[in-house]
């Protein structure tokens, strides 16, 4: 038996992720509101690009391809805080965290990486076959998934989607942390939603942004959530400039994570906790 | 005591008690406000770079917008009781004791709660709708005013309706499927445009199946004075919220078929 310091993550990791598996209801009800609301983006986006007279930096099957990619890996997007957390700081049961014999934040990292790609496994393989196989064949091409140029756009893509998750639970638990100063999540939930949303590229792609935005746009932490990784996939983005792409990922990742382990070390120095 | 007036002391009830948390009223309220703003931003920053959309401005897409928008807002402030009738009524055995009362379920259901964190939607509809009309230069002459606020109240008609067929599914499932969502969210998403700009199917359904066309897009073609690309007659154009409320009609007739179904989950 493997016995690495990994050991006691990577087993919170799978339970966790087979838990989350258990929700397929929800994960149906998911499938058919990302087709509907992929549906009218695009059909919007083509009208805007058939009879627009403006000129954009990524073609139209690109735009599309990005709606598509963004509508099947929605389930990643840190919008809102784990509702189990959120208990146990309702609960006062937060205090047994600080009893387990592992780092209470590397635990809150493990579990928002295993919720968020268990809920987006079930979403994401539904609708990437349907948007690009299925499309073709029922005379939808116009309105399909594209594949990616080459193996090596694919590659690089691949990589720059592991980074998402670990970008993605980094934010996520920083939310976490931060419910344990305002206790209700709320607030928390409905301020990041609006920020995730419009500045990751999920509600327009940001190449679509008016140009001068572009530089701010593109360092900002929430960009390598969607926008990089989809930009690398049709090769919008690719050599050194994907790499480099990468990169920024990784350091946003980074800094986020030594922000929160931080932000964790001081409050659960002065965490109080509630009765009961 | 009528039934406008018993809803009138429901109303009073929840904003009193909503009232206590007043910043928490005030914070959520700004909340909703800018997670639905982004969407504008999002059109906005589309015409900037593209400047037209099928033929429609940007001033009048955010006529569409800011109307679909107020109408949700006011539907989405009252419906809360239907929202989570699954889980709170049928789920609990609460609905038996609504079933108790001398009163009707949907008239108790509707004095459940009235959210007004749910401002924060309706003043950004009305600021869209606002910079609309003061880019648009339409005369507004007492036909046009009535016309919108005909399309409104038919557009909260519309979007109660569609709360309450999916309340209604809680009779059979006892969960509330969120599925209906997509009909209410992603109906205001579609709204938002002018439903010309799709396929045929998607407008044909939004006319007659689920008429949120008539409640919002129709009815703005006809403020703005501008050809119908869908070729609709004139006196539809002013007629069509009518639909709103026939809509109504027709998913308080099939609650009331489910509430005849209704059997106590017991707990």
């Amino acid at each position: 038996m493997i016995c690495t310091p990994a050991r006691p993550y990577l087993a919170i990791f799978a339970a966790r992720f087979l838990m989350m598996l258990q929700y397929r209801a929800a994960a149906v009800a998911g499938i058919v509101t990302q087709f509907w609301f992929g549906a009218i983006m695009v059909m919007a986006l083509s009208v805007f690009y058939m009879g627009g007279r403006g000129s954009a930096s990524i073609t139209r099957a690109e735009a599309i391809t990005y709606i598509w990619l963004g509508q099947a890996f929605l389930g990643l997007l840190p919008w809102n805080v784990d509702p189990e957390i959120v208990l146990l700081m309702r609960t006062g049961n937060v205090a047994y965290e600080r009893l387990r014999p592992i780092n209470t934040y590397f635990y809150w990292l493990v579990r928002a990486m295993a919720w968020r790609t268990a809920a987006t496994l079930m979403r994401s393989i539904p609708l990437l076959i349907v948007t690009s196989v299925l499309f073709e064949y029922v005379g939808l091409g116009d309105w399909s998934l594209r594949p990616p140029p080459s193996l090596e756009a694919l590659a690089l893509f691949v990589l720059s989607m592991v980074a998402v998750v670990f970008l993605s639970s980094a934010i996520t638990t920083l939310l976490n942390i931060s419910v344990v100063w305002t206790i209700s999540e709320q607030g928390i939930n409905i301020f990041t939603n609006s920020l995730v949303i419009i500045l990751s590229g999920m509600a327009i792609p940001l190449p679509l942004f008016p140009d001068w935005v572009h530089p701010v746009l593109l360092v900002q932490p929430l960009a390598g959530l969607v926008d990089i990784p989809y930009r690398i996939y049709f090769a919008n983005f690719s050599g050194a400039k994907a790499l480099g792409a990468i990169a920024l990922q990784v350091f946003w990742t980074a800094a986020l994570i030594v922000l929160g382990r931080l932000l964790m070390a001081r409050t659960m120095r002065r965490v109080q906790i509630q009765g009961g | 005591m009528n039934g406008l007036r018993l809803y009138g002391c429901y109303a009073a009830a929840s904003i009193k008690s909503q009232l206590q948390y007043p910043a928490s009223f005030v914070l959520l309220s700004i909340g909703q406000f800018l997670s639905t703003i982004v969407e504008f931003i999002g059109i906005w920053a589309l015409f900037g770079r593209f400047q037209d959309l099928g033929g429609w401005t940007l001033s009048q897409v955010a006529l569409f917008y800011g109307t679909v928008n107020i109408s949700f807002a006011f539907a989405d402030m009252i419906s809360r009781g239907f929202d989570v009738f699954g889980p709170i009524f049928v789920k609990t055995g609460e609905f038996d004791r609504l079933l108790l009362r001398p009163r009707s379920a949907p008239l108790q259901l509707l004095g459940h709660e009235l959210r007004l964190t749910r401002m924060g939607r309706l003043l950004q509809g009305a600021l869209v709708l606002g910079i609309a009309v003061g880019l648009l230069e339409l005369s507004w002459g007492v036909r046009e005013v009535a016309l919108l606020l005909f399309a409104i109240a038919g557009g909260v008609a519309f979007f109660l309706g569609l709360v309450i067929l999916q309340a209604t599914l809680a009779f059979w499932t006892v969960e509330s499927l969120e599925v209906a969502n997509t009909l209410t969210y992603g109906g205001v998403a579609a709204a938002q445009y002018p439903i010309a700009i799709y396929s045929e199917w998607l407008w044909k359904f939004f006319t007659f199946v689920a008429p949120l066309a008539c409640v919002a897009y129709f009815p703005i073609v006809g403020i703005l004075g501008v050809d119908d690309p869908l070729g609709a007659p004139e006196w539809f154009l002013s007629a069509s919220p009518l639909a709103g409320f026939v809509f109504l009609g027709v998913a308080l007739l099939i609650w009331r078929l489910g509430e005849r179904h209704y059997t106590s989950t017991g707990s």
